[in-house]
């Protein structure tokens, strides 16, 4: 039985510079995650969105054909729920009758949210979720015309960490434990196993929990007698904690690796001493800046006293990616935009550089990253 | 063997935890037969109490433990007083979709106070034994004997006590007893009181097992811990003991032999099986009928 729970849908309308009564301005939605299950992950992206659009505003706005129209921002709380994330995908495409709408960030949130606006023929760019069937029709197998992402996807994540588990740390056996119950996870644990398989390694124990979960004592009690070299926990950073406690606690040895649903600083000041030396995937590294990213980071820093973690780079990429759409469309209109993302070629973001080839994935990079006395400390690099 | 007797400490620890929040469940249904689906969030502000408390005085365990019990079962206490107490004459559904009500605005304020999971700071540092290949640490030690202390207390006080003696008089006929001079409002004030103690002793305990806390984290252990108490028989304090440890072994013994994707697939299949041959539970006693 499942109880629907009270987290209102609290549209927010922007700080705007400079917007006068009655003159246009572009409207955004953002579908993110600000309660629930990953308020970090909400909370990033809000901040990131908030930081594009008053950078933008304060410049006058963005050139739409001959003149500058200034970008409203309008935010929904999806609170980590997939009903909610469509709810709010409709209200803000029907009724605040956004141009485009960034986010939901997680997969699970993504996906029905992604149904809404295919079937609205509204663009959406989600920041952060990795899953195939965001931008997938499942029932056809092709990608879906107006949604898009800012991350690399699952499929790309997986091959990384296989190769990363097999290549640079030469390990061979490994166990995953990971939230059935949730999408990205899933996924991609799943996918791990195909690729590590394929490759050569030898999973030894595949076990899973369901969301909420906290004892995990049988599952890795289970792992601890198969032995393994690497365990896999592609769970994000409420979980990854506890496990990694529970797991050291029951004389596990094995090193810890994970996708980029760790790739918050959250995960270090939860993880405590146990999550050290913990390897895992994500979009950047501080490590290889560009200009842009440098710049974003210390205008992130000013304005909000803290570094940005990857959920807000890829916002303001997607921000950043939308913008540069809707200019090139040179009108306010829905499939304009969508038509004008589909063919970017080049666009350099805080995330390295982007490029779209038929569908709503992006061609890019992505990073390793281990978790050493409260850092993120870059390891390798991996490209498509 | 090894390996079976390892999960066992795993099941045990487990077990002493829903056993421990499912006794908050029946002991206010065998007074008021009413299920108090506030108790799994109350379950969730012990541990955040806990928090607060030892994060502002470093107070030894046994007084953290005390004043936990204490603000969680006055808070408990309270919401009887001012939501389910005006219900009382009303309908039974009434009163559960107020507890549902009471459950979800105290989850969502502390999710608006706390939006975060926080750490739970360690009480003590957590000795870990190795005992011929089995991981067992203080901490378990600690939990498992806390819990069955607090369960013998509570089945004293409510079968040896002449409070305890009320209590049940009242569950056996809550309209003649108060005429025969029992104060009908102390008995279900002090009933919340204990029941929503025990409930935050639980969190407490739970949030230094798990020690990454949330406003969400009571409603799926508050959930488990009524099947629990429902498995056991409703109503019945042993009942809730003994269905806490079977959910707990059942859980993590599927876990052990089978894919844990099946784990509360075969569990609570197992569970509504026990249903169905003793729909009482297994230690309730179906009720007299009236006529």
């Amino acid at each position: 039985m499942k109880i629907l729970r009270f987290a209102g849908i609290v549209p927010l309308i922007g700080l705007l510079a400079g917007c006068g009564s009655g003159a246009p301005s572009a409207k955004i939605g953002l579908n993110v995650e600000l309660t629930g299950e990953m308020p970090a992950v909400g909370a990033s992206a809000k901040n990131a969105a908030e930081l594009f659009i008053s950078q933008q505003n304060a410049a006058g706005g963005i050139p739409i054909g001959d003149q500058k129209v200034p970008l409203e921002l309008v935010i929904g709380d999806n609170a980590a729920k997939a009903d909610q994330a469509a709810a709010v995908a409709n209200k803000l495409i029907v009724q605040d009758d956004v141009l485009a709408m960034v986010g939901p960030n997680a997969s699970a949130c993504a996906i029905p949210a992604s149904e809404i606006a295919e079937a609205l023929k509204c663009p959406m760019i989600s920041p952060w979720s990795t899953n195939p069937k965001t931008t997938i029709d499942v029932t056809t197998g092709k990608p879906k015309d107006y949604v898009f992402r800012a991350c690399f996807t699952d499929t790309f994540q997986a091959r990384v960490l296989a190769k990363f588990v097999l290549n640079n740390l030469k390990k061979t056996s490994a166990a995953a434990l990971y939230d059935v119950a949730s999408e990205a996870p899933n996924g991609q644990a799943n996918l791990f196993r195909e690729t590590f398989e394929a490759n050569g390694g030898k999973i030894v124990a595949f076990e899973t929990y369901t969301t909420g979960d906290r004892d995990f004592s049988a599952q890795l009690t289970k792992i601890k007698a198969a032995n393994p070299a690497v365990i896999f926990l592609p769970c994000y950073y409420n979980d990854v904690p506890l496990i990694v406690q529970q797991a050291r606690r029951l004389g596990i040895t094995a090193d810890f690796v994970g996708s980029d649903t760790w790739s918050t600083p959250e995960i270090i000041k939860l993880g405590g001493d146990e999550i050290n030396g913990s390897y895992f995937c994500n979009h950047y590294s501080a490590k290889i800046l560009t200009d842009t990213a440098r710049k974003f980071m210390s205008d992130y820093k000013s304005r909000y006293g803290q570094d940005p973690d990857d959920i807000a780079a890829l916002t303001y990429d997607a921000f950043g990616i939308l913008t540069e759409a809707i200019k090139t469309a040179g009108k306010m209109d829905r499939q304009a935009v969508r038509g004008a993302l589909s063919k970017i070629s080049a666009y350099d973001g805080v995330t390295g550089s982007f490029k779209y080839e038929g569908s709503g994935d992006p061609v890019k990079s992505a990073v390793i990253l281990q978790i050493k006395d409260g850092q993120f400390v870059w390891v390798a690099n991996a490209t498509p | 063997m090894e390996y079976f007797a390892q999960q066992a400490i795993n099941a045990i620890q487990l077990g002493a935890i829903y056993a421990l929040i499912a006794l908050g469940y029946s002991l206010v249904y065998g007074v008021l037969t009413m299920i108090n689906f506030a108790h799994g969030d109350l379950f969730m502000v012990g541990a955040f109490f806990c928090l607060i408390i030892a994060s502002l005085f470093p107070l030894p365990f046994v007084v953290i433990l005390v004043l936990v019990m204490l603000s969680t079962g006055f808070l408990g206490a309270l919401i009887e007083r001012v939501a389910y107490r005006p219900l009382r004459s009303a309908p039974r559904v009434s009163a559960i979709i107020t507890a549902l009500g009471c459950g979800l605005v105290i989850e969502n304020l502390v999710s608006s106070l706390s939006p975060y999971a926080k750490p739970m700071p360690a009480l003590f540092s957590v000795t870990g034994y190795n005992l011929g290949g089995l991981s067992i640490s203080s901490l378990q030690i600690l939990i498992i004997g806390v819990s069955i202390l607090l369960m013998v207390g509570l089945d004293f006080f409510i079968r040896r006590t002449s409070f305890g003696m009320a209590m049940r008089a009242i569950s056996f006929d809550s309209r003649t007893v108060p005429l025969l001079g029992i104060p009908l409002n102390k008995v279900i004030s002090v009933t919340f009181l204990i029941g929503a103690g025990l409930g935050g002793a639980a969190g407490m305990l739970y949030g230094l097992a798990y020690p990454v806390i949330a406003a969400s984290m009571g409603v799926l252990v508050g959930w488990k811990a009524f099947i629990a108490a429902v498995v056991g028989g409703i109503g019945s304090i042993r009942g809730a003991v003994v269905g806490g440890f079977i959910l707990g072994l059942v859980e993590v013994m599927t876990v052990a032999v089978l894919p844990s994707t099946y784990r509360d697939l075969i569990a609570y299949s197992l569970l509504l099986v026990i249903l169905i041959f003793k729909p009482y539970g297994l230690l309730g006693k179906a009720p007299n009928q009236k006529v």
